[in-house]
């Protein structure tokens, strides 16, 4: 058994039985998932998690799980120092938590891995989920894995990088014709008439505490401690909320020290409705219509904003947006420096990154860890135009016409 | 009868208007209010909807072309 212990409402606090379930009853806020602490801390230290498997479920005793993981190898992913991207942008301790390197190529696997896991357990045959493409290629191939029927609906003007990264693990993919919005709309009208396992709605819950594994690994990586700073993306909030959770909970445990992180929370100036609470000193999140390039974080309608907001706030960090051209340029930065191709949220981190050095938000030896969350191979329209090769015939004569400018010492 | 949860955000010259008594009367909807927050410029109410589910549709229909934007509670269930 785990040590989880109920569902509690994020705003008036009432709690519900580990079910199925996302939202309070009473004033609709979103559920979270409490946890017995105090018998969790008797199995875990640094020693057992250390020499547990290579992948996120080395910290299974954190997580809400009963019965058996559905695990596709997710998680542990690399924490590199980039030194070079450090220097360009002014840090001297600057860290890259690379999820890119997951299964399906984004931190979503880490959620299905447990969403999937709680699916099983509650019987669910058939799983379900609203995408723009990186959420529904983690849902079909854990699906795959488990035998589980999936049902995927994207809108369908998706890239077709995403469309083929979900297909090809065969679930039942359903083009909407529509916007984003008449998509997910969709998905909430069809919860309380199929007896489905939506994956981000009716197990959100359980999906919500996977992410936590990204605080925890980075402060194991870290030698057991917190950084200083922490720069993620958000679109509807929950990931930038889970890895304060985790880092928190570490700290609770007694794993690693007070959590001193100032969490900066970074979103495209296109669909920023966080980012304008977070500048006008508002509590509520104010929905917006998104139009920006990084459509994977484009969420108009963040339901874990105002979590989001107040963690920004009361860490001491802050939130910031990019615009369309600074997160192309940043994407290519953070190729050209790191050598990892990250897709458009990624590119939208260190764009912010960028900014609240700048601005001055962040101090140059602060230990700063920006979280890449998913691979530009899925996404790679929004940089097409780095393609410009230089043709020329297969002779040696032609590569000296051509070439010999940018040939050293010739 | 089918039950929704949904949140209004009204625009500033849409905050003096009944909108949410219209929206019972005229579709017969029952409305019930979860949440809520009008200031002088912005306000939003986070409120359930109960009827038939073809009344629930026409009723949010009427309420968009006034202006309000209509979300569903689970803010955007679709997700990258
Ligand atoms: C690549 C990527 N990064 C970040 C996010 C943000 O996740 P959240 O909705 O938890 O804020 C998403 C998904 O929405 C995503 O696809
Ligand atoms: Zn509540």
């Amino acid at each position: 058994m785990s040590y989880a212990k109920s569902l509690r409402c994020s705003k008036c606090g009432r709690e519900y039985p580990l079910e199925p379930i996302n939202l309070c009853d009473f004033c609709f806020s979103p559920l979270e998932v409490t946890y017995d602490y105090r018998s969790m801390s008797e199995v875990v230290s640094r020693e057992a998690i250390s020499s547990g498997p290579v992948t996120m479920w080395r910290y299974l005793n954190l997580l809400p799980i009963n019965d058996k993981v559905v695990d596709l190898g997710t998680g542990f992913t690399p924490l590199i120092k980039a030194e070079n991207l450090g220097k360009e942008i002014g840090l001297d301790n600057l860290y890259i938590k690379n999820d890119c390197l997951n299964p399906t190529y984004s931190f979503k696997d880490r959620v299905v891995s447990v969403a999937i896991s709680k699916a099983m357990e509650f019987g669910f045959d058939t799983v379900a989920c609203a995408s723009t493409g990186n959420l529904s290629a983690s849902v079909a191939a854990h699906a795959a894995k488990t035998g589980l029927k999936a049902y995927v609906f994207v809108p369908a003007n998706l890239e077709q990088g995403k469309m083929v990264s979900t297909a090809i693990y065969n679930p039942t993919l359903i083009a909407v014709d529509g916007t984003y919005d008449d998509v997910s709309r969709l998905c909430t009208q069809m919860v309380g008439r199929f007896k489905w396992g939506f994956i981000n709605i009716n197990l959100r819950p359980y999906y919500a505490e996977g992410s936590k594994t990204l605080g925890y690994e980075v402060a194991e990586q870290l030698g057991w401690r917190a950084p200083d700073c922490a720069v993620a993306p958000a679109a509807s909030g929950l990931l930038f909320t889970r890895i304060w959770k985790g880092l928190n909970e570490l700290a609770m445990l007694g794993l690693i020290g007070p959590v001193n992180t100032h969490m900066y929370l970074t979103q495209a100036a296109g669909c920023s409705p966080i980012v304008n609470a977070f500048n006008a000193g508002s509590l509520h999140v104010h929905p917006v219509k998104p139009n920006t390039i990084a459509r994977s974080i484009a969420i108009g309608n963040p339901s874990d904003g105002q979590y989001a907001l107040r963690i920004a706030r009361e860490s001491g960090g802050g939130a910031c947006a990019a615009f369309d051209e600074e997160i192309i340029e940043a994407m290519k930065l953070l190729s050209q420096t790191e050598g990892i191709f990250a897709e458009t949220a990624g590119g939208v981190v260190i764009a912010g990154l960028k900014r609240l050095v700048d601005s001055g938000a962040i101090k140059r030896d602060e230990l700063t860890v920006a979280f890449i969350t998913g691979s530009g191979l899925k996404t790679q329209e929004a940089v097409a135009e780095v393609v410009s090769p230089i043709t020329i015939q297969p002779t040696l004569s032609s590569f000296i016409e051509n070439c010999a400018d940018s040939v050293e010492g010739y | 009868m089918a039950k929704r949860g949904v949140m209004f955000t009204f625009p500033t010259e849409m905050i003096r208007e009944p909108i949410i008594y219209n929206l019972g009367r005229r579709f017969d909807v029952v409305t019930n209010i979860r949440r809520a927050d009008v200031s002088e410029d912005k306000g939003w109410v986070v409120l359930e909807l109960e009827g038939k589910e073809e009344d629930i549709e026409q009723g949010i229909a009427w309420v968009v072309t006034k202006g309000v934007r209509v979300d569903p509670v689970i803010g955007d269930a679709l997700e990258g």
